[in-house]
């Protein structure tokens, strides 16, 4: 009995623009036009300074925990851009890059870690932030399906850590995804941590890329700090989910250059000098570089950006934080389309003892 | 009308409504080719065709984490779980994401589904195949939770539940899925959630339960040859505690009967309202006849676990004599 190969195959790892500024002009022909790259490179760094401001905030004690972006914005911005309106964006809680480049205002978000949950009412095909770790791939891949079912041309697109690779939700999701064939683009944000705990911990394979194919499924590792190469797939991934009905998993290494949360200190448990290497890594610093090699961008340009960044950036705050109170009717009204009785009384007294409700026994 | 098994009624109600929406499809375990274990979805995978009944892969979570994604995206998916005992897999999606989707986005995103789930025990099945969560899914705020007593109730609370905006768990008590049958209307009706039904009109006391226990409930109070009250539930969550508050102030005396455990069971929440809204009425201490708060047992044992007229017999007559 010989033994034969059952099953062969290997990950590609695409990379456009590299860490040293290297862009391979074959890969990148035709991907994005430089008007939209400038465009691109303009929105990373309001968002990067909205999320300097956001953790600002928390630390005035003006907002709540909040998990800082910074370093990982031009995977989900990538995938933004390569998507359309009708597409769903599914994402966890690092992704606001390509929250606001859909369309989802920016002032929600702050408003979400301010403790309102006005700031989860999104009126685009994006879901709220998702909190528990893992749980949002199973609704991408069901409203990839309902797009699927009525026909509407749409996809779905999920991101998630390489620590929700670990959890039983990921693999159902995308067991599902395959076999029904349903248009989902599954992105796993591998930034190397999960909150203290290192990827080598979720995933021992060479790849967490590789955990797409055991669902029979395209799979492919990206740098994830290079928004040409993002584009790229999140397109390819894209066209697939809309034309064939498969999905792709996408494993973008990327790296989150600040702590898990305000709450967190990464210094507990992180070796600087990694920091230091990623820190070089720096998808932004990286784009400007490229922009600044064609003449599509100068310091003066700079400049004024971040001049531009900050306003946008405190009326941001100011609509956020200007927001009327919300009211105690809220904790009730929309548990239900229609309250149940029970809770229309709770609202009204304000009270569940029940003498304090006016039931007195008789 | 036809005479019809609780299991047909509710092939009756889901065939009507995905005749009528075709938003509604059913998704889960072996409902296609085989109509599920229990048959109730026979016939449809024929009827609608694959793209609406979907065997989908063995995974719980997987099954309502779609089905919130369909939901989501403007469908009424009705997904089946088996058994309730492999509900469990899917409590995170039910509750962390389907029961608070409506409120956390204000009313942005909605969850409109109906998650079939057959329940409780008497019929002689394995291991995990007879127990009763009904308070679990009661007690986490914005899931509705459904049972019906009857063929009857089946069909119309199952129609309420496919076109209700919210996530609703319809628990189908599999002892009484073919232990009789009742007319059924061919035309379409629905019966509203959250509204009890006086099964049975009484003075003496008032006994109160819901699914296969109702049942048992009636053949004890025939047996006792006295004058009681049965409220039927239909539903657990909301509770319509106008219809048990009414019946409890005119009658005095209220026993409760369930499959579950006592312990912080439904029956506990009943109690502590009927002492809140009946207190100057009541006449003997509310009592519950329960499953006891030990495992289910396998099915050598079932029947001395389950709530039966001896006991409900018992608890009849020590009611009555306080």
């Amino acid at each position: 009995m010989p033994v034969d190969c059952a099953f062969q195959t290997t990950i590609e790892r695409i990379s456009i623009l590299d860490e040293h500024g290297v862009y391979d002009e074959q890969l990148g022909e035709g991907l994005i036009p430089d008007s939209d790259v400038v465009a691109l490179y303009r929105h990373m760094t309001m968002c990067r300074h909205f999320d300097e401001i956001a953790f600002k905030l928390q630390r005035s004690g003006r907002m709540g925990t909040y998990p800082q972006n910074k370093g990982q914005e031009a995977a989900s911005l990538g995938a933004a851009y390569a998507l359309e309106d009708k597409d769903w964006l599914v994402t966890c809680y690092r992704e606001n890059a390509g929250l606001f480049w859909r369309g989802v205002d920016p002032e929600k978000i702050l408003l979400h870690w301010m403790g309102d949950e006005r700031g989860n009412h999104i009126p685009v095909r994006a879901t709220p932030l998702a909190i528990p770790i893992g749980t949002q791939m199973l609704h991408a891949t069901g409203l990839a399906w309902a797009s699927k079912y009525r026909g509407d041309g749409g996809i779905g697109c999920t991101f998630f850590g390489d620590g929700a690779t670990s959890e039983g939700d990921f693999h159902e999701a995308m067991n599902f995804a395959a076999n029904l064939d349903l248009p989902v683009v599954f992105v796993c944000q591998n930034n190397s941590w999960a909150i203290s705990v290192p990827t080598r911990i979720q995933c021992s394979a060479p790849t967490i890329a590789q955990r797409g194919l055991a669902y029979g499924m395209h799979s492919v590792q990206v740098d994830g700090n290079d928004i040409f190469a993002m584009v790229k797939v999140v397109r390819e991934a894209a066209e697939r989910a809309r034309c064939d009905n498969r999905p792709t998993f996408i494993e973008a290494v990327t790296y989150r250059l600040g702590d898990h949360t305000t709450a967190d200190d990464a210094s507990r448990y992180r070796d600087p000098e990694e920091l230091k290497l990623w820190e070089a890594r720096d998808p932004m610093i990286r784009l400007r570089n490229w922009l600044e090699q064609r003449d599509l961008w100068d310091e003066n340009q700079e400049q004024a950006q971040r001049i531009e960044n900050e306003a946008i950036v405190s009326g941001i705050v100011k609509r956020a934080e200007e927001i009327e109170p919300p009211t105690t009717n809220d904790i009730f009204n929309w548990m239900y389309a229609e309250t149940p009785k029970v809770l229309e009384t709770q609202r009204k007294t304000m009270r569940t003892s029940s003498l304090g409700q006016g039931f007195d026994g008789v | 009308m036809a005479n019809l098994t609780l299991v047909q009624a509710i092939n009756l109600a889901l065939t009507q409504e995905m005749e009528k929406d075709d938003r509604v499809l059913l998704l889960g375990e072996d409902i296609g080719a085989n109509g599920g274990v229990f048959r109730v979805t026979e016939g449809l995978h024929d009827r609608f065709g694959g793209d609406r009944v979907v065997d989908t892969p063995l995974a719980e979570s997987g099954i309502i984490g779609t089905s919130i994604g369909l939901a989501m995206g403007g469908l009424r998916p009705v997904p089946e779980i088996q058994f309730e005992g492999f509900l469990g897999p899917a409590y995170d999606q039910l509750c962390t994401h389907a029961g608070r989707m409506r409120s956390r986005t204000r009313g942005g995103l909605t969850v409109p589904m109906t998650v079939r789930v057959p329940v409780g025990g008497g019929i002689h099945a394995p291991e995990l195949h007879s127990d009763s969560p009904e308070a679990i899914y009661s007690h986490n705020p914005g899931i509705k939770v459904v049972m019906p007593a009857s063929p009857y109730d089946a069909k119309g609370l199952l129609i309420s539940a496919i076109r209700d905006p919210d996530p609703v768990i319809f628990f189908e008590p599999k002892r009484i899925y073919r232990a009789f049958r009742e007319e059924v209307p061919e035309e379409e009706y629905t019966i509203p959630i959250g509204k009890a039904r006086v099964a049975r009109e009484g003075t003496e006391m008032t006994m109160v339960s819901w699914g296969a226990s109702v049942v048992q409930c009636m053949n004890a109070i025939e047996e006792s040859g006295r004058d009681i009250e049965l409220v039927d539930l239909r539903t657990i969550n909301p509770l319509d505690m106008d219809t048990v508050a009414t019946s409890v102030r005119k009658t005095g005396r209220a026993i409760i009967v369930h499959e579950a455990p006592s312990n912080c069971g439904v029956g506990a929440e009943l109690s502590a309202r009927i002492m809140e809204q009946c207190f100057l009425h009541l006449e003997a201490p509310v009592q519950r006849v329960t499953g006891f708060d030990t495992l289910m047992p396998y099915y050598k044992l079932e029947l001395e676990y389950l709530p039966n007229a001896e006991r409900i017999g018992k608890a009849i007559v020590e009611t009555a004599a306080y």
